[in-house]
């Protein structure tokens, strides 16, 4: 029952507090990238990869009492947190998967901002080009988010680093 | 005159139940229609089972293809001369309106959840590789073919041109939503388009909305929520979805065992069981098809496929109650027990089904940049995203409905011979809320 809801659950429990939605959506995405199974359908949108999917998934979380959203008034936008609940524990131990170890990845990327998550996820979208001519294409579509050479230089040896 | 500005000696036009007529005046896009790969639409339901809830809901991704290029026709005439509009992107819009849903497979959304495809894979593998919208589209501009994959895969560089295919307020919403209502037959769904048209601007990288068409916006979300809600959540379809879901699923396990053979064998879907689906074996499986291997397979040997397809064939759907995977989980554990008891699988007969199970998205303001949100321009020039002005938006996007749904067959549980279990399975079933007959 609810087999991607719960391996979802799994990702929050290990995570333990998430952080801004755009930051989710990435994270989960650089997990599917990293060969997690994960199976939220994602497309490319302004922003980069997002899905849809995932986001009523987690609304669904929410609504069920599984996960907690807490929302924090920014100066001008909100910002969302996600955690774990006690039910949330409780579902977790009747219907864990069994997924690989992904902790690791998790706790790196807690650690980076939406924006160079951004630029991880969208250079991982591309990974059926070439390492230059999806650099191009990070150019190429997001034009306006200015990302530097050593940004770039910096995604790359973080998807290395978290790809193996 | 180049093949790509070559223009018919005269317009041709689609009688249209929903734009009244489509119009196409490009050589390029008359040449695109006729081609197998676009005409093989016409054999695939745009609303997938809903034909099994709303009688009239057999109109095809062709239909709706021609509808999404129309809109993008119009649009593009009243963005003729300004400013941010580039005329020379026009052929290319009008190409990816109309090729945006060519990767779209029979029963597309239960046999992308099985199979783990994805048709804008399929859609992008059709438009650049050795097909007749290839050639087609290489012939008007080398490269073209590229561009337009680009464009649907919302991977161009010019977003503006992208936004119009695909955003909260695109063509192919605006499209489906009409066409959906009108087939089906419901009274959502409908709003002042031609007002909407009036009022979208072009922009850098997005298209706008003046601040004076606000009202036709709402509209045009709330017929979105309605729709959903009433036609694309509908708990019958998804009874029917449930059933499809479960017929190809059984079939690919009983393709994998080596002690059973099929009377009629899978010849179509060997490379959708085997996991190497290649572009010719996606091409050649449509609705008619399949519907033809689940008339034959109610003679197949196995009692599973043969019920399943029995079911979805005579419309005989599971009933449904609705659950709460939080505060039932218990009866749930119970129930799969009791079912397997009773030898009911319930790996096909008991079946929980979520709201996120289902392709469609409600209005999301982008809060914090998961997603571009509509935005209207003020007359002062500034952009203000639109829950922002319009209260009647924000009281939609902001606590989402959710559900889930447990579907089961009511018919098997009559004939479960132990009367303790019968009668406890029933009491967690029905006597924990009203159990929705599929009528």
């Amino acid at each position: 029952m609810l087999t991607n809801h719960a391996k979802l659950m799994q990702f929050f429990a290990v995570a333990n507090e998430v952080t801004g939605r755009k930051k989710l959506q990435k994270m989960i995405f650089i997990l599917q990238k990293c060969h997690m199974p994960f199976e939220e359908k994602f497309a490319f949108h302004f922003y980069g990869p997002y899905s849809e999917e995932l986001t009523l998934r987690v609304e669904e979380l929410c609504n069920l009492g599984f996960i907690k959203e807490e929302k924090e008034d920014r100066s001008n936008y909100h910002q969302y947190h996600y955690t774990i609940t006690e039910d949330g524990q409780a579902f977790l131990e009747q219907f864990k998967k069994d997924m690989p170890d992904f902790s690791q990845q998790v706790y790196a990327m807690k650690e980076k901002s939406s924006r160079f998550l951004e630029l991880v996820a969208t250079i991982l979208y591309f990974d059926d080009l070439s390492l230059e001519e999806s650099i191009a294409k990070v150019h190429t579509v997001k034009p306006k988010q200015k990302y530097t050479d050593e940004e770039i230089q910096e995604a790359i040896s973080f998807i290395h680093a978290i790809r193996h | 005159m180049l093949y790509k500005n070559e223009q018919l000696h005269e317009e041709k036009v689609f009688k249209d139940p929903v734009h009244r007529y489509v119009h196409v005046r490009d050589r390029v896009i008359w040449d695109l229609i006729a081609t197998p790969e676009f005409q093989r639409l016409r054999r695939i339901k745009q609303l997938g089972t809903t034909y099994l809830t709303f009688h009239g809901a057999e109109h095809s991704r062709f239909n709706h293809s021609l509808g999404v290029y129309e809109i993008v026709r119009r649009i593009l005439t009243n963005f003729e001369g300004r400013p941010h509009w580039n005329k020379e992107e026009r052929l290319l819009c009008l190409c990816a309106a109309l090729l945006h849903d060519l990767g779209h497979g029979p029963f597309s959304h239960s046999f992308e959840k099985v199979f783990k495809l994805d048709h804008e894979h399929y859609t992008q593998q059709i438009i650049l590789g050795n097909t007749k919208v290839n050639a087609i589209l290489e012939r008007a501009e080398k490269g073209f073919a590229q561009k337009v994959a680009d464009v649907i895969a919302k991977t161009y560089q010019d977003q503006l041109v992208v936004s119009l295919i695909s955003s909260q307020i695109d063509a192919d919403r605006m499209d489906y939503l009409q066409r959906d209502a009108y087939f089906t037959g419901v009274s959502y769904g409908h709003f002042d388009m031609e007002r909407i048209l009036r009022v979208m601007r072009p922009m850098e990288d997005q298209v706008v909305i003046k601040e004076t068409g606000m009202h036709a916006v709402e509209d045009y979300i709330m017929s979105r929520y309605q729709m959903y809600w009433q036609v694309y959540f509908h708990p019958v379809t998804r009874s029917a979805e449930v059933i499809l879901c479960k017929i190809l699923q059984r079939a690919k396990v009983l393709y994998h065992d080596s002690t059973y053979t099929f009377t009629l064998k899978p010849t179509h879907f060997k490379s959708f069981f085997a996991g190497n689906v290649k572009l010719e074996d996606y091409l050649k499986l449509d609705e008619g098809i399949v519907t033809y291997y689940f008339q034959l397979w109610q003679e197949e040997e196995d009692t599973i496929l043969r019920d399943l397809c029995e079911r979805f064939m005579n419309r005989r759907l599971f009933k449904y109650v609705e659950f709460n995977p939080n505060s039932q989980m218990n009866e749930w554990m119970e129930l799969h027990k009791l079912f397997t008891d009773v030898h009911i699988n319930p790996d096909y007969y008991l079946v929980v089904d979520s709201s996120s199970d289902l392709p469609y998205d409600f209005y999301r303001p982008g809060e914090e940049e998961e997603r571009l949100p509509i935005h209207l321009l003020m007359p002062n020039g500034e952009l203000r995203e639109l829950s922002r002005q319009s209260d009647i938006v924000e009281a939609i996007s902001g606590k989402k409905r959710t559900d889930h749904k447990l579907y089961y067959p009511h018919d098997l549980l009559e004939n479960v011979s132990d009367p303790r279990k019968k009668k406890r399975m029933k009491e967690i079933l029905i006597g924990q809320g009203e159990e929705k007959h599929v009528n």
